[in-house]
């Protein structure tokens, strides 16, 4: 046997979890949690995996995934980036800060770079709003993004070195 | 504990708990709904409130209140009928129909819709807000239900009846803010899913989101081509709802006129599905027998109701050889349409084509599964239609249907007995089983035929039934969620029985997803199935056994009930299917 949890079948890794939990159809959500972590993203097989795991209807699951937008069914890139789009952010041009984000990546709202390294979504209100307009990339939350250099900044830590950054921009204001 | 308020400046003391809208009709207060829906009866219990079209005024509080879920309290005051309320109704309604296709005059559920209907009663002239609309595919995969979710209101009735009354949980909401909407799970076509066609998502769809397959034109197509030798065979329960759609009273029977009505469209025969009734019967009942003596497996469970199959053949593929291997009686009427009646009257049985009027949508799927026909392809039953859809048919051929003079069934495949009568009511199938199963079993003639402990609306019927020497334990269910139930206590081995009847819809057949809409009134189902009751004791023949067309078509034709050609023809298999 293999202790290694990096190495378990994934499925059995949550199985594992599931049953290490009491009232497991009521912990739906931390187990959509946990399902997210092991697989990066909830796609239609693991979602019907654990209807059948929790004896619910995959359609309620399914309702479930795709209500919570922290919740994703598509993979993600390694690194995720969130502009925050909440009250404080919005008055302080996050608008602006998600399109130069969006250029920058050369994606949308909601999608993934083609080389997976960034997905690229929105939240409401971190409460960072302190530091607005930000955005967060894997939790760590990047403030007072107002150049586009200081974007270009905060995203070329996550780029593995040497990789030549991919939108050429001034330093001007966004 | 009692409370007392005041709605529309009446006082009135109510129990504590009680909503709004509950309190109000207790005094005569109409208030419009629409995605609301409470059916006692089933436990169903639909008050989300979110349509918003109950709001009310309540004193103190700041905005309105909607009454279907708000709770009364002591010294309440409410008004429901201010202009701020009546006109915050018509907005919801506006707001409404912002979002949904203006296209009543095509769409099927033309005059029977309820968001239609409340348009018209909260006096909408125009549609003051534009805006986005929705932009959904529509889902024609199943042979059964056709869903439009551009015409989705979000009142999940459908949900509801889905989760909490079938246990089949083939629906949720799905997405957030605008575009949610009501979608099976990953967005399957229903044919993938383990939806069971019963149908009750449309009975309870307040607009035409969820239709039946519509066939009425398969029908024409047939009855028009002078090559076809056309059959139609009509369920019980489509003669006790039928005449609703022709603003006849609930329960009225109209078997005369149905009859006179088939013919006026052009049937070359028409059949009763009842014959098929008291054949099922022979069949089944047999079957039981033969179970106890030889040490069969038991209970036997009734397997009539396509719905039903469906539903344990995705939920219970453990349990698949114990529900009686009969076909379902419309499918061995068509199947004898197509052998015995062919062969007996020298009619090729390619040029027949049967048509069956159901109560039901599920029997749309039923009839084509593949192992439900005979070789060369020919399937027992080709188009089936519902009772909703038939009466669409009458108007359109322009038949005054109470004006018509009654006629009888034709002959063979038209007998029948008050024992194929009450199939169409919940406890119907396994008292007429008794009827025979008793006789049989004891050689001495049964004289009270009604089974009144089996009878009614309860969820969960059970009765022991000392038949000679042994007691027989029966149960009765209907609705998917207590067969559900029903089925566990099998599992756990909690509950021993002989014999279990299953239905998919409440009430049985006469509260079908196929019938006219019952728009929330389960009285209606009652009466429907008072005149079930009513027309078996109407009957001269109330044994299946006695049927003198059945015995004849033993004596000539099958030979053995349960023998080799009754398998052949009128006996089927069930498949394993997914959960999903």
């Amino acid at each position: 046997m293999c202790n290694n949890p990096l190495l378990k079948d994934p499925y059995q890794q949550l199985d594992d979890y599931i049953d290490s939990i009491p009232y497991k159809k009521e912990n739906l959500i931390l187990i959509l949690h946990r399902a997210q972590e092991i697989f990066g993203y909830l796609p239609d097989k693991v979602q019907w995996h654990i209807a059948q795991k929790l004896d619910l209807p995959s359609a309620k699951i399914y309702g479930v995934v795709s209500f919570y937008s922290f919740f994703t069914m598509k993979p993600r890139g390694k690194h995720v980036a969130n502009v925050c789009m909440g009250t404080a952010c919005f008055v302080r041009g996050s608008e602006k800060l998600q399109k130069e984000v969006e250029s920058q990546l050369g994606i949308k709202t909601g999608q993934t770079t083609e080389d997976q390294l960034f997905s690229l979504d929105s939240v409401r209100c971190i409460g960072a709003c302190g530091l607005a307009p930000v955005m967060t990339v894997d939790g760590k939350v990047h403030g007072r993004l107002e150049t586009t250099a200081d974007i270009k900044q905060a995203l070329a830590k996550y780029r593995p070195e040497g990789t030549p950054e991919e939108a050429k921009g001034s330093n001007s204001n966004i | 504990m009692d409370i007392q308020l005041k709605i529309n400046d009446i006082p009135l003391t109510v129990p504590a708990g009680m909503s709004i809208l509950d309190a109000a009709r207790t005094i005569n207060i109409d208030i419009p709904t629409l995605c609301y829906l409470n059916l006692h009866e089933m436990r169903l219990n639909n008050h989300i409130a979110s349509c918003r079209v109950c709001v009310v005024e309540v004193e103190g509080r700041r905005n309105l209140a909607p009454a279907c879920s708000t709770p009364v309290f002591d010294g309440m005051v409410v008004k429901t009928d201010t202009q701020r309320a009546v006109l915050g109704r018509r907005t919801m309604v506006e707001l409404l129909l912002s979002d949904h296709p203006k296209s009543c005059l095509t769409c099927p559920k033309n005059l029977d819709c309820d968001l239609q209907a409340l348009a018209a009663d909260l006096g909408v002239r125009n549609i003051t807000y534009e805006g986005e609309e929705s932009e959904f595919a529509i889902d024609k995969s199943s042979l059964a239900i056709i869903r439009d979710p551009n015409k989705c209101i979000r009142c999940r009735r459908c949900e509801t009846m889905c989760n909490d009354v079938q246990t089949v949980g083939v629906y949720s909401a799905v997405g957030r803010g605008f575009e949610t909407v009501v979608k099976t799970a990953f967005d399957l076509p229903l044919h993938d899913t383990s939806c069971t066609f019963c149908g009750q998502c449309v009975a309870v769809c307040p607009t035409g989101a969820l239709m039946e397959l519509d066939q009425v034109d398969k029908v024409w197509k047939a009855l028009n081509d002078p090559t076809r030798y056309v059959v139609v065979e009509t369920a019980p329960a489509v003669r006790v709802a039928l005449g609703e759609g022709f603003g006849l009273e609930p329960g009225t029977i109209v078997t005369g006129k149905m009859v006179a009505a088939l013919r006026r469209l052009g049937f070359d025969r028409v059949f009763d599905t009842e014959f098929g009734a008291d054949v099922t019967i022979m069949e089944e009942a047999t079957e039981l027998i033969h179970r106890i003596e030889h040490g069969g497996r038991l209970p036997i469970l009734t397997s009539c109701c396509p719905a039903w199959v469906k539903f344990f053949e995705h939920q219970f593929p453990d349990l698949l050889d114990i529900p009686s291997t009969c076909k379902s009686p419309h499918q061995m009427l068509g199947v004898l349409s197509k052998s015995y009646y062919a062969e007996t009257y020298g009619i090729d049985p390619q040029k027949i084509t049967v048509v069956s009027i159901m109560p039901c949508i599920a029997k749309k799927y039923e009839a084509a599964r593949p192992e439900l026909g005979q070789d060369p392809v020919t399937p027992d039953v080709d188009i089936v239609i519902t009772t909703r859809e038939l009466s669409r048919m009458l108007r359109e051929a322009g038949i005054h249907f109470d004006h018509l003079k009654e006629e009888d069934f034709d002959h063979p495949l038209g007998e029948s007995t008050g024992a194929a009568v009450v199939f169409g009511t919940t406890g119907g199938v396994i008292e007429a089983a008794l009827r025979t199963a008793y006789e049989w079993l004891t050689g001495k003639p049964l004289e009270n035929v009604e089974f009144e402990p089996l009878r009614g609306m309860d969820g969960i019927k059970e009765a022991v039934i000392p038949i000679g020497k042994r007691d027989f334990r029966i149960a009765v269910t209907h609705g998917l969620g207590n067969a559900r139930t029903i089925l566990e206590k099998i599992q756990s081995g909690e509950s021993h029985y002989d014999a279990i009847e299953i239905m998919a819809c409440p009430g049985g057949c006469i509260g079908g997803g196929g019938q006219p809409y019952h728009h929330g009134n389960l009285e209606i189902l009652e009466a429907r199935a008072n005149a079930i009751y009513q027309e078996d004791r109407s009957k001269p023949l109330r044994k299946s056994h006695e049927n003198p067309a059945v015995l004849k078509l033993y004596r000539d034709y099958i030979g053995e009930p349960y023998g080799e050609k009754a398998h052949r023809l009128l006996h089927t298999s069930f498949t394993k299917r997914p959960k999903i």
